[in-house]
C-alpha cells in the first residue's frame, strides 16, 4: 500500500493521525515530511501541528533512518546495569554511533526511556521487541538475526 | 461572587476568576510569563506560583479558579524560592547576552531576573545552540532565547490562523519551529509581526537595518527621501518617553532631518492617492460587472495571506499597490521630476509601522520608476532606537514642515492607521464622486472600532453598496471563506493584517495587550478630527499630480506606476 492509502485507511479513526503515523513508518521505517503533510490533510489540521504530533513521539522519527531499530533503555536500572557497555558494542559492531544508521540502511540505533522491563536489564528492543539481560558478548548473536 | 483571602486580604470575584485575576483586583501582581492578557491561559512556565492553604503543591496564580474560602500567599519565602529557582532553571539554558539583545531593558525575562535577585546562578549554563533564523527579510528568529512559554503560537495560530509555528520534540529537547522545523520562509508565514509583539523575549524581532540607513546618510552622492506611514506618529511617541499621541507631527518632521534626512515626505499623501484611484476603480467594477467583493491591498501582510491561502481570490484584490510603494515609485519619476533631481540619486526610506512591508519593498516586481522604488523600510521601533541614540529632548526640538509635493495629506489619510480607516476615507470620497453631493457628517462611526469584523451599507444615489472590514487574519479568513462559498453579500471589504489595523503592527511599539491598539486608535480620530481637510479628493497636491503628471485616476500612468498583480505563493507545507 503507499502511504496515501494508508493515512486514508485511518481517517475516520478519532485520533487516528497517530495510528496511520505507526502504520506507515513501520513500512518506511521513518515519516517523510510528505507524510506529514499528507496526514494533515486527511485530519484537516495544519502541517504544523501535524509536524508537532509526529516529532513529539520518541517512537517517530521524521529523518530517514535504518530499516531495524535498536532501541537502548538508558533509564537509571538499565544504566547502572551496564547499558554504557552494551551501546559500546553496539556502536562497535556496527561501525555507527548512537542515533545514526548504517550505510546499508540496515540498523538505526537510539536511545530509549524505560520499556517496563527492569526485571533484566540491560534491555534493548530492536523494532519493537525486547531483549533481556543484554552484554557485550551476547550482542552480535542477536544482531545476526537481522542481517 | 466567590470570597476569598489573598494575603490576608479579603477579596470578592465572580466565579471562573484565577487566582491571578483575583489578585489584581486587590493590587497584587503576580510574576507572569506564559501569560498573555488577550490569550488563552497555557500555564507551562510556572512563575507565577502561590501556596493555597489545604495544598501541598505551589500553585500556578494564571490557572487555577479561585473557590470559596480560599486562603492564598503570594509571597511567603517558600514562595519566593521556588519562584527562583524556577527563574534559574529557566536562565540555565538561556544565553546570558542582555548587553547585545534587542529587547535589553524591554524583556519580561530580564525583569523578574533582576526582581528577583537571580545573581549566582547554581545550574551549569548550557545554551541550546540554534541558528538565528534570518530566511525572511522581515523576521529574526533566535530560538536559543526562546522560554517556550508558546505565545507567538497562540499568535500565530489563534489570532492570525496562519499556523506557521508550532512545537517539535517534547520535554527539554523541544523547540518552537515554523512548519516542519525548516526556516520560516518556507512556513507559511505572512511576516505580520504579531508573534514579536506576543513574545516575552528576544527570541523574535524585526530585521535591523539601521546601519544601512546610516551608511545612505553617510553617502555624500546619495539624497535621503523618507516617507511616513499613517500610523506612526501617535505610536512613535511611546517610543521617546510620551504618551500615544502626545508628540506633535512637526517635532517628528524635525527630528528626522535632525537624523539626517534630506526630505520629508508623507505616506499619507499617496494613503489619499489610493483612495482616489481604489475608489474609482470600486465604481468601475460595480459598473462593468467586475469581480466583487473587491478587496483592499494596501496591508503586505494580508496580501501575503491572500496569496498563501487564498489564490483563487486574487482577481478581487485591488490592483492597487499599497501606499508605501505608490510613493516608492512616484519620488523616483514624478517628484525627482519636480524637484530637479536625478532619481538614481535619491535613496527611498519608508518608516513603517509593519514588518511585511519589509518584504513589500523587496518584492522583484516593485521597480517600475526604474529603480527599487522603496530602498529601505525602517519600523517605527527601529526610528524610536534612532532617536534614543540621538539625544534629542522632543520636548525642546522646534517644529518644522514637510516638504513639498508629497508631503500634504487629509484626515482621510490619517485614518489608514486604524482598521475601518481605509473603508472610511473611500466612502468619504466615493460617496462625493456618485452623488455630486456634499457629504454632510464625514463621520462613518459604524466601521470603527476594534470589534473582529464589521459591517455597513451606504446608498449612494439609490444603489446599496455593502462593505466589511475585518482585522486579524482570523477575522479575514471568515470573511474569505464567505467570498469563496459564493456567499458574501458584500462589495467592497477592507482588510487589514493586525489586530486593530497598522496602529498595531509588527512594527510598533512593544504592545502586549489589545488595549493600547484602542488607545492608538482613538488618537488617530482626534487626529482626523484636528485636520482642515479631511477627503481625500480634496488634498491639494493630490489635485496637482492628477492635472501635471497623472491626469487620471486609472489611466496609463497610473497604471505603468500605481497598480501591480499578485501571484500564488504556493507554499508547500500550510
Ligand atoms: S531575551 Fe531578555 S533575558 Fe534574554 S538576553 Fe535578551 S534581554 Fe536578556
Ligand atoms: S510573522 Fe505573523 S504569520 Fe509569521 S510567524 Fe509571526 S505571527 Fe505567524
Ligand atoms: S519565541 Fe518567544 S513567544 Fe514564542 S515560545 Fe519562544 S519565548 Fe515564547
Ligand atoms: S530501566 Fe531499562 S527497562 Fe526499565
Ligand atoms: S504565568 Fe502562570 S504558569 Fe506561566
Amino acid at each position: 500500500m503507499d502511504y496515501k492509502e494508508i493515512i486514508a485507511s485511518y481517517a475516520d479513526k478519532p485520533g487516528g493521525i497517530i495510528e496511520a503515523f505507526h502504520a506507515v513508518q513501520s513500512q518506511l521505517s521513518y515519516l517523510p515530511r510528505e507524510v506529514i503533510a499528507e496526514a494533515a490533510q486527511v485530519f484537516n489540521i495544519p502541517v504544523s501541528e501535524a509536524y508537532g504530533v509526529a516529532s513529539f513521539y520518541s517512537m517517530f522519527s521524521t529523518e530517514p533512518r535504518g530499516k531495524n531499530i535498536i532501541r537502548i533503555c538508558e533509564s537509571a536500572p538499565c544504566h547502572v546495569a551496564g547499558a554504557a557497555e552494551v551501546v559500546q558494542a553496539l556502536e562497535r559492531e556496527l561501525g555507527i554511533f548512537m542515533g545514526e544508521s548504517t550505510a546499508d540502511g540496515l540498523f538505526a540505533l537510539e536511545f530509549t526511556e524505560c520499556v517496563g522491563q527492569c526485571q533484566a536489564t540491560p534491555v534493548i528492543t530492536i523494532n519493537g521487541e525486547p531483549y533481556l539481560d543484554v552484554n557485550a558478548a551476547t550482542i552480535p548473536g542477536i544482531l545476526a538475526k537481522y542481517r | 461572587m466567590i470570597n476569598l483571602t489573598i494575603d490576608g486580604i479579603n477579596v470578592s470575584v465572580s466565579k471562573g476568576s484565577t487566582i491571578l485575576q483575583a489578585a489584581r483586583e486587590v493590587g497584587i501582581y503576580l510574576p507572569t510569563l506564559c501569560w498573555h492578557p488577550d490569550q488563552a491561559v497555557k500555564a507551562n512556565c510556572r512563575v507565577c506560583v502561590c501556596e493555597v492553604e489545604g495544598n501541598r503543591l505551589l500553585q500556578a496564580g494564571c490557572s487555577t479558579p479561585v473557590t470559596e474560602g480560599m486562603v492564598v500567599k503570594t509571597k511567603t519565602p517558600q514562595v519566593i524560592e521556588a519562584r527562583r529557582t524556577i527563574l534559574e532553571l529557566i536562565l540555565s539554558n538561556h544565553p546570558q547576552d542582555c548587553l547585545n539583545c534587542i529587547r535589553n531593558q524591554n524583556c519580561e525575562l530580564q525583569d523578574l531576573a533582576n526582581e528577583y535577585m537571580i545573581r549566582d546562578n547554581p545550574f551549569e549554563l548550557k545554551v541550546r545552540g540554534y541558528k538565528l533564523d534570518r530566511s525572511t527579510p522581515s523576521i529574526v528568529r533566535d530560538q536559543d532565547k526562546c522560554i517556550l512559554c508558546r505565545r507567538c503560537i497562540d499568535a500565530c495560530s489563534v489570532t492570525q490562523s496562519v499556523f506557521a509555528l508550532g512545537v517539535e520534540g517534547r520535554g527539554v529537547n523541544s523547540m518552537v519551529v515554523p512548519t516542519m522545523g525548516l526556516p520560516l520562509m518556507e512556513s507559511p508565514c505572512v511576516l505580520c509581526g504579531q508573534c514579536i509583539h506576543a513574545c516575552p523575549v528576544g527570541a523574535i524581532y524585526e530585521n535591523e537595518q539601521i546601519d544601512e540607513f546610516l551608511a545612505a546618510v553617510a553617502d555624500p552622492d546619495k539624497i535621503v527621501v523618507t516617507q511616513i506611514a499613517p500610523a506612526i506618529r501617535l505610536a512613535i511617541g511611546e517610543e521617546v518617553g510620551m504618551n500615544t499621541g502626545e508628540l506633535p507631527m512637526e517635532v517628528f518632521v524635525t527630528g528626522l532631518r535632525q537624523m539626517g534626512f534630506d526630505h520629508v515626505l508623507h505616506t499619507n499623501f499617496t494613503a489619499d492617492l489610493t483612495i482616489l484611484e481604489e475608489g474609482n476603480e470600486l465604481l468601475n467594477r460595480l459598473k462593468e460587472g467586475g469581480t466583487l467583493p473587491m478587496f483592499t491591498s494596501c496591508s503586505p501582510g494580508w496580501i501575503n495571506f491572500c496569496e498563501t491561502f487564498y489564490p483563487d481570490l486574487l482577481d478581487n484584490l485591488s490592483t492597487c499597490k499599497s501606499p508605501q510603494q505608490m510613493f516608492g515609485s512616484l519620488v523616483k519619476t514624478y517628484w525627482a521630476e519636480k524637484m530637479g533631481i536625478d532619481p538614481a540619486k535619491i535613496y527611498s526610506v519608508s518608516i513603517m509601522p509593519c514588518t511585511a512591508k519589509k518584504y513589500e519593498a523587496s518584492r522583484p516586481e516593485m521597480n517600475s520608476s526604474g529603480y527599487r522604488d522603496v530602498d529601505l523600510v525602517l519600523t517605527t521601533r527601529e526610528i524610536g532606537r534612532l532617536f534614543r541614540m540621538s539625544g534629542m529632548d522632543f520636548n525642546q526640538l522646534p517644529p518644522s514642515d514637510f516638504d513639498s509635493w508629497m508631503g500634504k495629506y487629509t484626515g482621510a489619510a490619517v485614518i489608514f492607521g486604524a482598521t475601518g480607516g481605509v473603508m472610511e476615507a473611500a466612502l468619504r470620497t466615493v460617496y462625493e464622486v456618485v452623488t455630486e453631493q456634499e457629504l454632510k457628517d464625514v463621520n462613518f462611526t459604524g466601521v470603527r472600532g476594534m470589534e473582529g469584523i464589521k459591517e455597513a451599507a451606504v446608498d449612494l444615489n439609490g444603489t446599496e453598496v455593502k462593505v466589511a472590514i475585518a482585522h486579524g487574519l482570523s477575522n479575514a479568513r471568515k470573511l474569505m471563506d464567505q467570498v469563496r462559498s459564493g456567499e458574501s453579500p458584500y462589495h467592497f471589504i477592507e482588510i487589514m493584517a493586525c489586530p486593530g489595523g497598522c496602529i498595531g503592527g509588527g512594527g510598533q511599539p512593544l504592545t502586549k495587550a489589545n488595549k493600547k491598539r484602542a488607545e492608538r486608535i482613538e488618537a488617530i480620530y482626534v487626529e482626523d478630527e484636528g485636520m482642515p481637510i479631511r477627503k481625500s479628493h480634496e488634498n491639494p497636491e493630490v489635485k496637482i499630480i492628477y492635472d501635471e503628471f497623472l491626469h487620471e485616476p486609472l489611466g496609463h500612468k497610473s497604471h505603468e506606476l500605481l497598480h501591480t498583480h499578485y501571484h500564488a505563493k504556493n507554499k508547500r507545507y500550510l
